[in-house]
């Protein structure tokens, strides 16, 4: 049980942790991340690689959708942009890989900004459908602009080299994927204790109150859009030496509904809402693989039902979500710290 | 005289296909005005009454004057279930949320359907002549010819249903406004209950039209976009602009696809629908209403 936190500064009121047991955790928590590689088979380090790409994909949209009341239904689109940028890079230039990492952030934000011109005319859902034509566009594009994009049958990406170590096997991978995941989640922790941040928040919150209040609203839609892109890039650039081929039917309409969903799930407008709400949909599917091997003595051909029972499930988690838990798991997870707070003793 | 023709007959296919886009953007329109949702599981009611019909029709051998109405009907009971099931309980949520679990539900429909009759596509039972059709010279297609009578037949009686029978006009007034329609004894949750399974309905009955013309596959539900975007270029409100702006898309579709190549009818729908946001974002037709920032 904590009784009260007395903070004796602002500096300490605005840190990230603000308690020793939270302090802790996170130590435990990072140790769990350190040591995990070493205890999983390829199949379950092929998961957490996922995730982890998920992860930074998920907070970059929870940046535009949580925290700033953009929804955008084009976040995959921009994830295949940084793809491509990295694909490309190592195709016909062969820059070292977080340079072509750093490009295909970068790339990924200026169409971000571009796409996200629209949202200074229309929001809401119409942004949302602005976003799919978005995304729809772009797709055409990976499909025809053949001398960069190979067409149809993609781009295969060479392994990533490190200081002269390929990154073949998911284990080294994970020591790419995690430092940069980790510091993008670091990064929009951090970017909602500075101004932008807070500026963003009070354009989702009333966009007329912001703009009064002296937030020009076109440039903080537009940065907002911009960071959103460039961790949805950066991850596609990840996802991109993760799996060696990119595709125009890499990253679907799909793709962009299920990082929304993973928000959605998760928490929209808290970090560790992105966090667990990426984790939990990239998971969750797996787990019925388990489910449908375990009943598959009883029904026949059971391998068959496991992809159209996938469909269902992620579409009933979204609507379950929605309307029994809108605050997603992030709340259920404070709801659960609140308890703690005052046990043994109830209020 | 031979490329005119050809551009005639290129156009009556587009209109035709047109008619059926109106069709399903008026399932939209007809959700929207009542209950200010976007159901985007528009295009997966449309697949599912495509498969009814053909579980009807093909699996059970019914009659297929018998099993058009059953698939309508088991669009429009999908349509009930699901306003009273999950959108009710959402009401006065933020728009986005219940866009979303219309996202979610579409999915849910997709992996039900392909439980039940697996993800290969499927060609309905042949109930349209296939014979052409000639006017004058062109030739059109019979199934395209039906599709396309159906659709305005459909379309003129809910013109006309909107603007003289109690109904559409108690409709109306709740589009106009909720609370005065309340007040003057309009049951407003009844009408929102009618306007999703009229409109479910009716996305049904546009799935067999549609099925019948290209074949049916989990997949079909795409067209529903196509038809978002009728809807947003027409004015999400407005029957006429669901009317017009399928013709007018389902035109534009045939003839991009026919001189530009089919890979470009995707991009130059989108296209519109972006350039129709940036200019007029509340839709030819539609109530000038979207708030401008």
């Amino acid at each position: 049980m904590i009784i009260g936190t007395a903070k004796e500064t602002y500096r300490a009121d605005a840190a990230l942790l603000t308690t020793p047991p939270q302090r802790v955790w996170m130590a435990i928590f990072l140790a769990a991340l350190l040591v995990l590689p070493f205890m999983l088979d390829a199949y379950w380090l092929y998961l957490v690689c996922l995730a982890m790409i998920n992860v930074g994909a998920a907070t970059g949209l929870n940046i535009l959708t949580g925290y700033t009341g953009l929804v955008s239904l084009g976040q995959a689109a921009f994830m295949a942009v940084g793809a491509y940028t990295v694909a490309w890079l190592e195709r016909d230039l062969g820059t070292p890989m977080l340079v072509n990492l750093a490009a295909a952030g970068g790339v990924a934000a200026a169409v971000g900004v571009l796409v996200g011109i629209p949202s200074l005319r229309v929001k809401g859902l119409y942004l949302a459908i602005a976003t799919i034509a978005a995304s729809f566009i772009l797709h055409f594009v990976f499909v025809h602009w053949v001398p960069v994009t190979g067409g149809a049958s993609g781009i295969s990406v060479p392994p990533a080299t490190f200081f002269g170590v390929e990154l073949v096997t998911y284990f080294r991978l994970y020591w790419v994927i995690l430092p940069v995941t980790a510091l993008m989640v670091l990064g929009a922790a951090n970017l909602f204790r500075t101004r932008i941040g807070r500026a963003f928040i009070a354009v989702r919150d009333r966009d007329i109150s912001a703009e009064v209040l002296g937030i020009p609203l076109l440039r903080y839609k537009l940065m907002s859009f911009g960071i959103a892109s460039f961790y949805a890039g950066v991850s596609g650039g990840l996802w991109a030496y993760f799996f060696r081929v990119v595709t125009p039917e890499s990253f679907p309409l799909l793709a962009s509904i299920f990082l929304l969903a993973a928000i959605i799930v998760g928490g929209m407008g808290t970090i560790l809402g992105g966090i667990i709400g990426a984790i939990f949909m990239t998971l969750a599917p797996e787990m019925l693989r388990f489910v449908v091997e375990w009943v598959s003595p009883w029904v026949p051909n059971a391998g068959t039902l496991l992809s159209p029972l996938r469909t269902v499930v992620f579409g009933a988690m979204i609507v379950g979500f929605l309307v029994f838990e809108p605050q997603g798991i992030a709340e259920i997870v404070a709801r659960v710290r609140r308890y703690f707070r005052l046990w043994p003793f109830r209020t | 005289m031979t490329d005119l023709l050809f551009l005639l007959e290129v156009s009556l296919a587009g209109l035709g296909s047109g008619a059926l886009l109106s069709l399903t953007a008026l399932a939209f329109v007809l959700i929207y005005k009542a209950t200010r949702v976007i159901n985007l599981a528009v295009g997966e009611i449309l697949m599912l009454g495509s498969y009814l019909f053909f579980a009807f029709a093909a699996g059970m051998g019914l009659s297929v004057w018998l099993a058009l109405p059953l698939a309508v009907a088991g669009g429009a009971l999908t349509g009930a279930v699901v306003e009273r099931g999950l959108i009710r309980p959402m009401l006065g949520e933020s728009p986005i949320s219940v866009f979303m679990v219309t996202v979610g539900l579409g999915s849910v429909l997709i992996g039900l359907v392909e439980l039940i009759w697996g993800t290969d596509p499927r060609s309905l039972p042949p109930f349209i002549a296939n014979t052409p059709v000639f006017l004058g010279e062109a030739y059109v297609s019979r199934k395209i010819l039906v599709a396309f009578l159906v659709a305005a037949a459909v379309m003129a009686a809910f013109m006309l249903l909107f603007r003289y029978w109690r109904g559409g006009v108690a409709l109306r007034a709740t589009a106009t406004d909720q609370a005065a329609a309340y007040s003057c004894g309009i049951n407003v949750p009844g009408v929102f209950s009618a306007a999703w399974t009229v409109g479910c309905g009716i996305a049904a009955g546009a799935g067999v039209l549609l099925g019948a013309i290209g074949g049916i596959s989990p997949s079909m539900g795409v067209f529903g976009l196509s038809a978002l975007v009728v809807v947003i270029v027409g004015g999400l409100d407005s029957i006429l602009g669901a009317l017009i702006g399928g013709l007018a898309l389902g035109l534009i579709q045939s003839w991009a696809g026919t001189y530009l190549g089919g890979e470009y009818q995707g991009v130059v729908t989108f296209g519109l629908l972006i350039v129709a946001l940036m200019v007029r974002p509340y839709g030819l037709f539609g109530t000038h209403e979207i708030e401008r920032l």
